[in-house]
């Protein structure tokens, strides 16, 4: 696990992944508060990895990381949940959004360090086992992506945008989904697929 | 990006001595080697773009449980800096009484980061001039005092066209701060010896001669909230880009208004887009106070409001689109049924 401590060329490896042979760069963490407890605010050696405890999926993941990595980058590259994608890396194209909390943010422009403490939901924590998230089988039904790269980033945000109270409309759906690039041009059928999930959201 | 040392805050106290204790005196607020974090959708941008070089980044979020408050009080407006702009921008009485905030607010950036950045942030976000954000251009006076200025003879269609200097012509991008020029805002900073209040319009400075200059906060000083006096339920934000949405602003006006019996008592009007700083349009005010309204009005306030302004090779359009969009501010702000 040396790798734990380098961010930067995190030894991610698609085909050792693939195999479900990674080395694995977390360990579940039995007791949160105590690891939240040995946070202490005290100024870190720049050289130095930090240790941290994110919150994913319902999930405590122990991490060793460089301040400089964003949660996309330690969701991708230390965790192996390669479902948000890194489109910009700048915040502008929304294919990295993830929930902290019940908001949807842009994970590029989220240090993993500042989001210690918090709830992260990412695209693989949506469907249960035998059953797709209502929001996915939306965009299933109503054809809504082609190369499927935004995807990730369009349901969770969609997910939010109905929660949000912004789905009533055609015209809102658009405005509050624009933070979501599609290169494809899926937009209809993306805006199709928010108002049929919509109504199944909010019975909850 | 480069390495930085990471702390988080746990009461302001201590990020106000970190922050000074990181501040060097002469270093201008935008280069200090210790960075507040809130939002961060400027700062970690700025920061993978090599803009922005902060040694020490202070987390500064947990200052939110008290520095987040939206209150409306019956006299006063008070709004925390640290409150989300997606939460202040979906608060029924900020929608109800202050219109132009919650639009100009609503209409900036996307979702996603309307539910990152936060109110002081905004108002702080540095100006996207490409040649700015682009560290291959060596002639920036904003990164690199003294180097020139890659813009005034490049590409400038999105470049400022009032309050421009020789020195620099890049454009203040936000869309909040309109909203609190025009309605006399009154900010409040916190430092080590305590805590002072401005008004919002002396925050932040034209580029002049120093455009690494960009407020008057110093280092080790942070907003910790905005106040807004009386209720301006007669206000518009008004924002035209080249996109429907998710676009920074060509032209932008702030405009509110106290009408009473068809005569303009009082009229405020910012302008967004066009300027290097918030700008606040007080030759047009003062062609529309203790009138009555009409189109021809509108039209010698926006005339007013753009009699200074200078375009460049490729931003000329600024102006004429400008007036444009204070005449519809207009008219949309006298016809609103409140």
């Amino acid at each position: 696990m040396s790798d734990m401590s380098s961010s930067r060329s995190s030894g991610f490896d698609r085909r050792a992944f693939m195999a479900g042979a990674a080395g694995s760069a977390l360990a579940p963490m039995t007791a949160r508060a105590a690891a939240q407890e040995a946070r202490a605010p005290v100024a870190q050696d720049p050289a130095l990895p930090v240790d941290v405890t994110l919150r994913v999926n319902g999930q405590d993941k122990r991490l060793s990381l460089d301040a400089r990595t964003t949660v996309l980058d330690a969701l991708r590259e230390h965790l192996k949940l390669t479902g948000s994608k890194k489109g910009c890396d700048h915040g502008q194209c929304g294919a990295c959004t993830v929930l902290i909390g019940d908001r949807r943010v842009v994970s590029c422009l989220t240090l993993a360090l500042a989001a210690e403490g918090q709830e992260i939901t990412t695209i693989e924590g949506l469907a249960t086992s035998d059953r797709l998230h209502p929001m996915q089988q939306a965009f299933i039904d109503n054809d809504a992506f082609q190369c499927g790269y935004c995807t990730p980033g369009q349901i969770m945000s969609a997910i939010a945008c109905v929660k949000e109270g912004h789905a009533g409309t055609d015209a809102d759906i658009r405005e509050y989904m624009s933070g979501n690039i599609c290169r494809c041009a899926a937009y209809p059928n993306i805006v199709a697929a928010v108002k049929q999930a919509a109504p199944e959201i909010m019975k909850g | 990006m480069r390495p930085f040392s990471f702390q988080r805050a746990t009461d302001p106290d201590m990020a106000l001595q970190a922050l000074s204790a990181a501040a060097a005196a002469n270093d201008p607020l935008t280069q200090a080697t210790a960075q507040p974090l809130a939002g961060g959708t400027t700062l970690i941008d700025l920061m993978k773009l090599d803009v922005m070089r902060p040694a020490a980044i202070l987390d500064i979020n947990p200052l939110a449980l008290s520095w987040s408050a939206i209150e409306p009080g019956a006299e006063t407006l008070r709004l925390g800096a640290l409150a989300k702009m997606s939460d202040v921008a979906a608060h029924d009485e900020i929608q109800r009484n202050y219109p132009v905030i919650a639009n100009s607010l609503k209409l900036a950036a996307s979702a996603q980061l309307r539910n990152m950045a936060t109110l002081g942030g905004n108002v702080m976000q540095r100006t996207r001039c490409s040649y700015f954000r682009d560290v291959s251009y060596e002639n920036c006076n904003k990164r690199n005092p003294g180097s020139g200025c890659a813009a005034m003879d490049g590409v400038n269609r999105m470049h400022a066209v009032l309050g421009t200097s020789d020195q620099c012509i890049a454009t203040y991008p936000g869309d909040f701060a309109q909203a609190l020029i025009a309605l006399d805002a009154t900010v409040e900073v916190t430092g080590k010896s305590g805590t002072r209040s401005m008004p919002f319009a002396e925050l932040h400075k034209a580029p002049g001669n120093t455009p690494e200059i960009e407020t008057t906060l110093q280092p080790g000083e942070l907003i910790s909230a905005f106040l807004i006096s009386g209720r301006w339920p007669r206000s518009v934000y008004l924002k035209a880009r080249d996109r429907q949405s998710y676009e920074f602003a060509l032209s932008s006006a702030a405009v509110a208004l106290d009408v009473q019996d068809g005569t303009i008592r009082d009229a405020r009007v910012a302008l967004g887009g066009v300027a290097t700083v918030p700008w606040r349009a007080r030759e047009a005010e003062a062609q529309l106070k203790g009138q009555k309204f009409d189109d021809g009005l509108a039209q010698r306030a926006a005339d007013a409001a753009f009699a200074d302004a200078r375009g460049r090779r490729h931003n000329s359009f600024k102006i004429a689109l400008g007036k444009r969009v204070v005449v519809r501010a207009l008219q949309q702000a006298v016809t609103m049924e409140i």
